[in-house]
């Protein structure tokens, strides 16, 4: 299955791109995601191991489960006041 | 279906704050001035006095507290309360709009009382010049009945977050960087907390400061505002508040996203079972601690607990190995930090349930027989660390929840 990533703010900073595809096993999770895409080595590997996700705009933990056209938007900590 | 606000019945005692509490009803003047909010079915006579009677405590008067300070005051807030031990320097000015150029070097809460009582002298200010600590949060924000949120770094939002969950005060979230911004209700009854998003302060480095990335001078306005409208729709009960909600702005494409965040059953703080039911030391939890080395210098073999409390959030966290007895680890003890248990005369002869090629370090109760420990696995060829101090050293400096035997 094919699910879609996106990155906001910093994050699309760090990994160079706001949006990216990435093909998954049936059944993957969250967590698979994210060792996915930081296994794709430079700048990959700076998203941290359990960033605060969004699944189809609703926050799920890590040990949520992805289907097909999912969108996984990565939320960074702002700290800015 | 948004929580029933509440507003804390105002607090005796000789304090001006006080005073004006009491006398809720609205005087001429005060009818005047405040002419467009009365008109208003959602605010009227009621929510005015609604608004008289609150106490609001702003973390931080800078980008965001400036709009916060400004609005809430000029809404006729009767007491806001302001923590900051900051002086006004001039590359605030592009933002900061609660200061003018003639406060430069004047201490910013200085600044921020007297420009709010031109705004609207029957605000009373309460000045709180400290920074704010696990020491001194739970006694500051007792007294106020909310919190908003202007403060600059991690630690501080994570402590003011764990402080309202503790005293059950809403928190109004805020946080903006370059274009971006954030703004949310936490700690209400039902709905999520900073934590239940981000469970995990993000690694030093990847995110910048405002200092290091820039940030648009509007953006605190425009998000900071947005505060402001949630305290004052949480302190009149109006309409459906932003809690269970994240609203992410991008001033560039000029998009307001929102994502639903409910209370993770599993928080360490706001959660069924918390794990966390105190202050923490929120430095060593954000890793911001300049601290370099261990006291012993003997940086192979031995690691103190701020060391310990850096890397156990880090990417290659250690194995935590409890060596003491089975009393010991049943009165309390790290599991919640993935720890395994094998008392030390146990130790050697069950050395194959240690994963191999994981680092590992032991501990005890003052870090005595966990040195002991160490240095047997090391000599059967483990990488490992004593924990100095052992656990006790860990209540004291970093979990104060962690009870030890
Ligand atoms: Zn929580």
């Amino acid at each position: 299955m094919q699910v879609r990533s996106l990155f906001f703010a910093a994050y699309r900073d760090a990994m160079g791109t706001g949006t990216l595809d990435v093909d998954l096993p049936e059944g993957a999770t969250v967590g698979d995601l994210v060792s996915s895409i930081r296994s794709r080595g430079a700048p990959f590997n700076r998203l941290p191991k359990a960033p605060a996700v969004a699944i189809n705009h609703e926050v799920m933990r890590g040990d949520a489960r992805l289907t097909e056209g999912d969108e996984i938007a990565f939320l960074p900590p702002v700290a800015g006041g | 279906m948004s929580p029933t606000p509440r507003v804390n019945p105002p607090k005796d005692g000789p304090t001006p704050s006080a005073r004006a509490s009491d006398a809720r009803s609205l005087t001429r003047d005060e009818v005047l001035r405040y002419a467009r909010h009365l008109v208003l079915p959602e605010v009227g006579e009621q929510g005015q006095q609604l608004l008289k009677a609150a106490r609001v405590l702003l973390v931080g008067a800078g980008g965001l507290g400036s709009p916060v300070a400004l609005y809430l005051a000029a809404a006729g807030v009767g007491t806001l309360g302001i923590v900051d031990d900051d002086t006004v320097e001039a590359n605030n000015l592009q933002r900061q709009i609660l200061h003018g150029t003639s406060d430069i070097g004047r201490s910013k809460l200085a600044s921020a009382a007297a420009r709010i009582g031109e705004v609207n002298p029957h605000v009373v200010v309460e000045p709180h010049p400290v920074r704010l600590t696990s020491a001194n949060a739970l006694k500051i924000v007792g007294p106020y009945d909310l919190v908003v949120d202007g403060t600059d770094n991690f630690p501080t939002r994570y402590l003011v977050n764990d402080a309202c969950v503790l005293l059950n005060k809403p928190y109004v979230y805020g946080a903006v960087l370059r274009w971006e911004g954030q703004v949310a209700l936490f700690a209400v009854p039902g709905g999520p907390c900073y934590r239940c998003l981000f469970r995990e302060p993000p690694p030093t480095g990847l995110v910048a400061s405002c200092a290091e990335g820039g940030v648009l001078g509007v953006l605190p306005g425009i998000v900071g505002s947005i505060q402001a409208v949630e305290a004052i729709k949480w302190i009149l009960g109006a309409g459906d508040l932003l809690s269970g909600r994240l609203l992410i702005m991008d001033a560039l494409e000029l998009s307001f996203r929102e994502v639903v965040v409910s209370r993770d059953q599993s928080c360490p703080v706001c959660g069924d079972n918390p794990t966390q039911t105190g202050l923490i030391d929120y430095d060593v939890f954000c890793g911001v601690d300049a601290h370099v080395g261990s006291p012993s210098g003997n940086d192979a073999f031995e690691l103190d607990v701020r060391d310990l409390a850096r890397e156990i959030t880090g990417d290659l966290p250690p194995l935590l190995l409890d060596v003491r007895d089975l009393w010991e680890w049943d009165a309390g003890n790290l599991a919640d930090r993935g720890a395994l248990h094998i008392p030390l005369a146990e130790l050697m002869d069950r050395t194959d349930e240690l994963p191999e090629g994981t680092a590992i370090v032991t501990y005890c109760r003052t870090g005595d027989r966990s040195a002991d420990a160490a240095e047997r696995l090391r000599s059967a060829g483990f990488a490992v660390r004593n924990l100095l101090g052992g656990l006790e050293a860990w209540a004291r400096e970093v979990d104060s929840s962690v009870s030890v035997a």
